[in-house]
């Protein structure tokens, strides 16, 4: 009989710190100490707090073990799951309060989990993402049988429509609706297709999901094809997400064995079949016409819309293409019932958002919030705020089709209108976050050389112009930009998006708009005054050594890697700055505080 | 699977499997189990609560987890039952055998299983 539970994460973050190995060691242990008919040990998908990880959560008592390390297993074994006491020194019970906790805090009640709202991620760190039985133990499949045995086609799409769910993909786009525009056309074939090709830097939501309950992803796929009278879909993943494709390839296995998938599923005279195609890493493809283009087997370019998929989609057949997460919404959204769903968010976003956070903040990992959160709670309390004491600058929503939110919009609620209305857009999820050692600039042309490189280069007002405005960039950073280049940049950012024929070159310009608008300073700066105030810039960058503080020690003449700094023992250095490559070995060596970068 | 009896069953089947994580349950019944505690036979006591908890159908509200030593080494097995709103109880000397009265009496029945107890014990 089992009496006690360990889980550990499986996820891409905790598999890359180490997670495997982990498990290895509580198997052996678990062995060696006699309890292996006691203790069972789960393999979970991502419990969020990648930052942390490898995590590993011990139940019934739900301690939640974060940093683990082969050579503490034993320790957890021998002392909490035989004798019943809790390793202190590796329990995560940060409340975000200013006290110390001792010993075992709820994980709901921890800062980091406390205000989240996990409907997209309920079951993710909760089940084996690979047993297909735990996840009906969790009224899995309970959607797709009610759906098959007591609604007609329309029921589930006036569900989905009352509901008030849009495109989690970033686009925003009415999920009902799509269903509904495509359910009357008439085709030999129609087919659903889930986007799982999640390309935004820094983004990793619909990893997260896949790897952590592909069984929902499935489940919910097969809703939409008797709500639009489709008998095949496609699931369109990155082959670099390969812990995902596994799971979700047994996955669907599974479900195929228990009659989920195939022939008259429920006994209903439904058949639905899904297939799973690898994206080759092309971003366009992220792109709903290119995803499907890709899928028939042609190089992966958008075409013009219209005709849209719902009436032209793959291969030529009326399609519905979705988001993982918005898929993932599914199931609870009929389990539930359209009001529940719809009593969170704000008036025109109803639900959760899944948010990646990462860049300079202290709890790296996955948030699923209700819409409406201000971006204040989400860095300063679950993400724990900004590392080393520095200030926040700004966030980047959307990844390179986004913007970037200042710290003076910081009270901003999170939907997708009111980011619509400040110039950023929601996007897929990715949240970066920036503390004021970033140059916008330099963020700005980060995401430029990204869609420089992804452009597909079809059309030419993406294929060149982003190219352009690159160039553009380059010559700021380097100093020689003069005042006409910030008009010309923004209005060749106005064509390009007016031009292009997809979202890729239609969005590309959003990060150069967004910190033009609200960093419009630190552009001046770069042109006028020649000078980079985060000092990231490396071309407007210069380090200088302080005569009076200077000792002689010699320490930074030692460290430079291309013998730039001169000067004897007990005399003050200085720096030959044709010499220099900036790379700031000498101030981090610098006892004194002697040297200075301006 | 062609009807929703025949996934409902598979649900009922693994539901004890899930439930230990979704730490729920009003009651907690913890057993201690320190070094003092095993040495005096707490194993196989915990074992039988957790079965019999399993096998009388009480998952749903009852959670059975383990401590460490509280102090009153010569009474191990100790086994306490916390409940939101009432006293703790605290049973003492523990066997198999009085862990499934426990299980049957107090935690299926409600009546305290007062010759086990701490109280009930001629000091």
């Amino acid at each position: 009989m089992i009496r006690a539970q360990v889980l550990i994460c499986g996820g891409t973050g905790c598999t890359s710190s180490g997670s495997r190995k982990i498990q290895d060691a509580f198997r052996t242990s678990i062995e060696n100490n006699g309890l292996a008919d006691e203790v069972k040990l789960v393999q979970t998908g991502c419990f969020g707090l990648c930052e942390l990880g490898p995590v590993v959560i011990v139940y019934p008592d739900g301690t939640f073990y974060s940093r683990v390390t082969p050579e503490d297993v034993e320790e957890i074994v021998t002392e909490h799951l035989l004798k019943g006491r809790i390793v202190e020194r590796l329990v995560y019970n940060d409340t975000g309060k200013d006290e110390k906790v001792v010993g075992n805090v709820a994980l709901g009640d921890t800062a980091f989990y406390k205000s989240q709202n996990r409907v997209v991620l309920r079951n993710c760190g909760v089940i084996n993402p690979e047993s297909i039985d735990e996840y009906i133990a969790m009224d899995g499949y309970a959607a797709l049988g009610k759906v098959l045995t007591e609604w007609t086609p329309e029921d589930v799409i006036k569900c989905v429509t009352d509901s008030g769910l849009r495109g989690r993909g970033g686009g925003g786009f009415p999920t009902g609706r799509k269903w509904a525009l495509c359910a009357p056309n008439k085709a030999p074939q129609k087919y659903v297709v889930c986007n799982a090709d999640e390309g935004d830097p820094g983004a990793f939501m619909d990893r997260s999901v896949l790897e952590g309950d592909p069984h929902c992803v499935i489940e919910a796929m097969a809703i939409a094809g008797y709500a639009i009278g489709a008998t095949e879909g496609y699931v369109y993943v990155r082959a670099e997400y390969p812990i995902a494709v596994k799971r979700l390839q047994i996955a669907i296995d599974q479900a195929h064995e228990y009659g989920l998938l195939g022939k008259n599923i429920f006994d209903s005279g439904f058949d639905f079949d899904l297939h799973i195609r690898l994206g080759a890493g092309a971003f366009v493809c992220g792109e709903e016409t290119a995803l499907m283009t890709s899928i028939e087997g042609n190089r992966g370019e958008p075409r013009p819309r219209p005709p849209y998929p719902a009436v032209k989609g793959l291969y030529n057949s009326p399609t519905v293409e979705n988001n993982v997460e918005t898929f993932a919404n599914i199931p609870q959204i009929i389990l539930r019932g359209p009001e529940w769903f719809a009593s969170m968010g704000t008036e025109r976003s109803k639900g959760t958002k899944v948010f990646a956070l990462g860049g300079k903040i202290k709890h790296t990992g996955l948030v699923e919030i209700p819409m409406g959160t201000t971006l204040r709670h989400i860095i300063e309390d679950i993400g724990g705020g900004i590392p080393n004491g520095k200030k926040f600058k700004a966030a980047q929503t959307g990844g390179p089709s986004g913007g970037c939110i200042p710290a003076s919009l910081i009270d901003t609620e999170v939907d997708y209108d009111n980011l619509t209305a400040i110039g950023c857009m929601m996007g897929s999820g990715g949240l970066i976050v920036m503390d004021e050692d970033t140059c916008m600039v330099d963020m700005a042309k980060f995401f430029l050389e990204f869609t420089v490189d992804e452009s597909c280069g079809k059309c030419t007002p993406c294929r060149v112009g982003t190219k352009r405005l690159l160039e553009m960039l380059d010559k700021i950073t380097n100093g020689n930009g003069t005042l006409e280049d910030l008009d010309r940049l923004e209005e060749l950012c106005l064509y390009i998006k007016q031009n292009s024929l997809c979202g890729l070159g239609q969005t590309a310009p959003n990060p150069v708009l967004a910190t033009l608008k609200f960093f419009r300073d630190e552009y001046v700066a770069h042109v006028v005054d020649k000078k980079c105030p985060a000092g990231v810039c490396k071309n407007l960058v210069s380090y200088k050594i302080i005569a009076d503080k200077c000792k002689g020690c010699t320490k930074c003449a030692r460290n430079c890697p291309v013998s730039a700094i001169e000067g004897s023992v007990k005399n003050p250095h200085v720096i030959d700055q044709s010499k220099c490559i900036k790379c700031g070995a000498c101030m981090s060596n610098c006892a004194f505080g002697a040297i200075i970068k301006e | 699977m062609k009807s929703l009896a025949e996934l409902q069953a598979i649900k009922a089947k693994m539901k004890d499997k899930v439930i230990l994580r979704e730490g729920s349950g009003d009651i907690r019944v913890v057993v201690g189990m320190a070094t003092c505690g095993i040495a005096a036979g707490a194993r196989p006591v915990l074992n039988t609560l957790v079965e019999e908890v399993s096998a009388q159908s009480l998952t749903d509200k009852v959670t059975v987890s383990q401590t460490g030593c509280i102090g009153i080494c010569q009474f191990e097995p100790v086994v306490e039952v916390f409940e939101a709103g009432k006293d703790k109880v605290t049973y003492v000397k523990m066997t198999p055998e009085k862990a499934k009265r426990v299980v049957e009496e107090h935690l299926k029945g409600g009546k305290i299983v007062n010759e086990f107890t701490l109280g009930g014990q001629n000091l």
